[in-house]
């Protein structure tokens, strides 16, 4: 077997494993939670025969190892159960703050992550100069800098003081794609702002590092222009760490992004599950927990996958 | 004049150092060196490192490395001053009409880049060909300079060709865009003696055809006899002597020129075998874990108390390995290792403190093996602590002698690593592996990454330590000259294997097998028209079997 394709199986076959660890690390950290669900639904009014017959109901009553493996093969059916506050399956009403995460995601990746690279190249064109003194400077102090501080600056300033955006990021099914950029740009603004300096400072860090290398030299004793060293033989062999940087950064888009959901009252993933957190909605915990492992393991597995088609060595055996 | 392609005059050069615990001074570097070049001629500069060759030889591309700044005389290119261009003439000069061969071909290829690709990156940059021709120009220099398959060699990425091939690929890379000069910067000192004869003869060859001027920078004075027309002889940055090849290597007129030309002149009697040896390796196979594939195939081989063994052999053939079975550091898959009479753990691990401390090792790099933060007087202190148990005035006493026996004294006590030279690193090393009073120092390539007179005062050295403590050497290099030097028995080790040994004089007389033949005639030698002589005579030989 091709060594890349058994180094990416392994990958596959390791995320996976990571994957159930997460749903019993979720499964366990759920059930050890102070309370009862039986009487978290039922209030604390509830007869002992009415809290009886829900718990059976529920299957609480079945020992742990029995209630995790229902629950799982449930998961993996797409079935996540039913909201205990509401009773709306989970599946449904998750699946669209989602998709709104998940735009909200997109644009401020598509926007950072370039944005990020081409400054870090910038500023190692430019190193110990102004404009990269300039660059590490902003972006350093927008890393600083709260998220909720850079929200609500951002509102009174953008949305309040200049009416530029709305500081209310609705958006529903009937918006066009424009209507609904334009109600994310102000959340969009702060998660670039936050993610920026990270991937921005890594980038400038890996190039820098490789940098030194002795076929650097070769590059500019052929007497190429710095930006092209910079670009075709630095960038190329600096790709493994800024990758993984990314990934974080895009893994934090998405589950991170609580603080600025909230601030924005913007229908997302943060939003629901702090909305049920608080109702000790434990089946919808469990999920939206299960979403965010599967979302934060995928995003890194893909970063070790690039990692590893990026070397050579690996793709080219001897 | 018309000819004279590359004109320096008066060249200094200096550079900014920032000493340990002091102020950054601003050093010189190159003093006044001036030096001329005609077309399709080859100047070769020679010195120690620190001398300032590479640095000149960059100067003729107006390339400063790391803090490096040109700061007087002319660097004339086609008779053009180039050191005031700006960045946009610079950049039209290098890779253009100047090009760079450097040291270490596998890490000045990008590893992420197909070898073609990098090969004519400098001939379409600078517009010097259309690309198919530069193709097909890369093409024609890789079947010049004897590579395999030149048509799809460069399709390959570096890491998947030999250093030798990487290094000839560097010279295609060089000579790709047809310039006037090119610069190279010891192009064969990473290589194996038996790869660096084939690609002397090819580098040799490509410059006699392609009429290219050539600066060619080396330490080697042998090496640099066989390819240069003119040789210049520098040490800290000045120039020693400066004439034609014949009359360097012949009729040299300078003290130190003549010290390069008659190094390696230490005489040692062979001593014969005892029957007790010190050291019995049986019978040894090794292999690394999580491989296939046995390192050591084997080994059998003795060393009788102040004795020195030679393990010679080129990279890959695992004299290395066989340092770290004998320490312990690799526990062999058979065999054993016998000691002054014991048989050894096979693990360090296992190892009593006794056995640690009779048996020392000495490194390659010596910086690299002491704590920065440690003074000498501490880093040889250690071993007395440790294995005697010795404190205090009677501490530093033994310390003292020490220092004396490695002919340094009493003055470094108190000196950091970063503040010696490269010899006087290894010296200190050296005191170490002593302080503990071993009976076998295991010394791995000690001579290897220093310079040859600094070299021959390390060896001489060791043979007189040797007599005073009779302390037994295992000797591991790639270099024959050192093996001469030194060596009581040799045993040439080859993929794994022994391949020959016994007492020197054996191992160096006739009649040889046919891999110590190729090692010991690929020795460059202080003659003119040596390397000629050598390919020729394989060439006879290839036609006649």
């Amino acid at each position: 077997m091709h060594p890349v394709l058994k180094l990416v199986s392994q990958r596959l076959a390791l995320g996976i494993l990571l994957l159930f660890s997460a749903s019993v690390l979720i499964f366990v950290g759920t059930q050890i939670l102070p309370g009862d669900v039986a009487q978290s639904i039922l209030g604390q009014s509830a007869t002992p025969e009415a809290l009886a017959n829900l718990r059976a109901e529920l299957g609480l009553n079945d020992p742990p190892m029995t209630r995790y493996f229902n629950w799982l093969y449930a998961a993996l059916h797409g079935d996540l159960g039913t909201a205990l506050t509401n009773g709306q399956d989970i599946a449904t009403s998750m699946g669209r703050r989602l998709g709104n995460t998940l735009f909200l995601a997109f644009w401020a990746a598509v926007i950072s992550v370039p944005l990020a690279i081409f400054l870090g190249l910038l500023a190692v064109r430019y190193r110990d100069r102004w404009p990269d003194k300039l660059i590490s400077g902003v972006t350093l102090a927008s890393i600083s800098i709260p998220e909720f501080l850079i929200g609500y600056l951002v509102v009174y300033f953008v949305a309040v003081k200049l009416g530029w955006f709305s500081s209310v990021a609705m958006i529903n099914d009937g918006m066009s794609l424009l209507e609904k950029l334009n109600a994310i740009a102000l959340p969009v603004f702060v998660l670039v702002l936050v993610v920026l300096a990270h991937m921005m400072r890594m980038t400038r860090a890996a190039i820098l590092n490789v940098m030194q290398s002795a076929y650097i030299e070769t590059a500019e004793l052929k007497g190429l222009s710095s930006f092209n060293v910079i670009f075709r033989h630095a960038f190329p062999n600096a790709i493994s760490p800024i990758v993984n940087v990314v990934m974080l950064n895009l893994a934090y888009l998405v589950v991170g992004v609580v603080v600025v959901e909230v601030v924005f009252v913007y229908p997302g993933m943060g939003q629901y599950l702090v909305d049920h957190v608080a109702k000790r909605d434990v089946p919808v915990v469990q999920a939206c927990g299960l979403v965010f492992a599967g979302v934060y393991i995928g995003l890194n597995m893909i970063a070790d996958i690039v990692s590893i088609l990026a070397n050579p060595r690996l793709r080219h055996p001897k | 004049m018309a000819d004279t392609l590359l004109q320096i005059n008066g060249l200094k050069i200096e550079a900014t150092v920032f000493p340990p615990g002091e102020p950054p001074q601003d050093i010189t570097i190159v003093d006044g060196v001036s030096l001329s070049l005609e077309k399709g001629r080859v100047l070769g500069l020679i010195g120690e490192s620190g001398a300032g060759k590479s640095t000149i030889g960059l100067s003729a591309m107006a390339y400063g490395r790391g803090g490096v700044r040109i700061t007087g005389g002319e660097v004339l290119v086609n008779g053009r001053d180039i050191l005031p261009l700006g960045t946009r003439g610079l950049r039209a000069l290098r890779g253009a009409e100047v090009t760079y061969v450097a040291q270490s071909a596998a890490a000045a290829f990008n590893p992420a880049k197909k070898l073609l690709e990098q090969v004519i990156e400098a001939t379409l940059v600078h517009g010097r060909a259309s690309k198919r021709e530069a193709e097909e120009r890369a093409i024609a220099l890789f079947a010049k300079l004897g590579l395999p398959e030149p048509e799809t060699f460069g399709n390959r990425y570096p890491h998947q060709v030999s250093g030798g091939q990487l290094q000839r690929a560097m010279t295609a890379l060089a000579l790709c865009p047809q310039p006037d000069l090119v610069i190279f910067d010891e192009p064969t000192t990473a290589l194996d003696v038996t790869t660096q004869i084939d690609v002397l003869a090819a580098i040799k060859e490509a410059i006699r055809d392609t009429g290219v001027a050539a600066l060619y920078i080396t330490h080697d004075l042998a090496v640099v006899a066989q390819v240069s027309d003119d040789i210049m002889v520098l040490q800290s940055g000045r120039t020693v002597e400066y004439g034609s090849t014949d009359q360097i290597i012949n009729h040299p007129q300078e003290e130190y020129t003549r010290a390069l030309v008659s190094v390696r002149s230490i005489e040692h009697k062979e001593k014969l075998p005892t029957d007790a040896p010190v050291l019995r390796v049986k019978n040894i196979t090794a292999r690394y874990s999580g491989t296939q594939f046995d390192v050591l195939k084997g080994i059998s081989v003795d060393l009788s108390p102040g004795q020195t063994l030679a393990v010679v052999g080129e990279s890959g053939s695992g004299k290395s390995t066989l340092a770290r079975v004998i320490t312990g550091l690799l526990p062999p898959r058979d065999g054993t290792i016998e000691f002054a009479g014991r048989t050894l753990a096979s693990d360090q691990k296992n190892r009593p403190r006794e056995d640690l401390r009779e048996l020392q090792m000495i490194y390659q790099m010596a910086d690299v093996a002491m704590n920065p933060r440690q003074t000498v007087g501490t880093i040889i202190g250690r071993p007395l602590e440790f294995y005697f148990g010795l404190r205090g005035a009677e501490k530093r006493r033994r310390i003292i002698e020490l220092l004396d026996e490695i002919e340094m004294g009493e003055a470094f006590i108190d000196r950091y690593p970063a503040e010696l030279s490269g010899g006087q690193k290894q010296r200190v090393c050296i005191a170490r592996a002593l302080a503990a009073k071993p009976k076998l120092i295991i010394c791995d390539e000690v001579t290897s990454a220093l310079d040859p007179l600094v070299a021959d005062g390390i060896l001489k050295l060791l043979l007189n330590l040797q007599k005073v403590e009779d302390v037994a050497y295992l000797f591991i290099t790639h270099d024959l000259a050192t093996v001469r030097a030194i060596a009581d028995s040799i045993a040439v080790m080859y993929r794994g294997e022994v391949v020959r040994y016994g007492p020197k004089s054996e191992v160096l007389a006739p009649p040889f097998d046919d891999y110590t033949d190729l090692l010991l005639s690929s020795v460059p030698e202080m003659q003119l028209g040596w390397l000629e002589k050598v390919i020729a005579t394989r060439k006879m030989e290839s036609a006649g079997n």
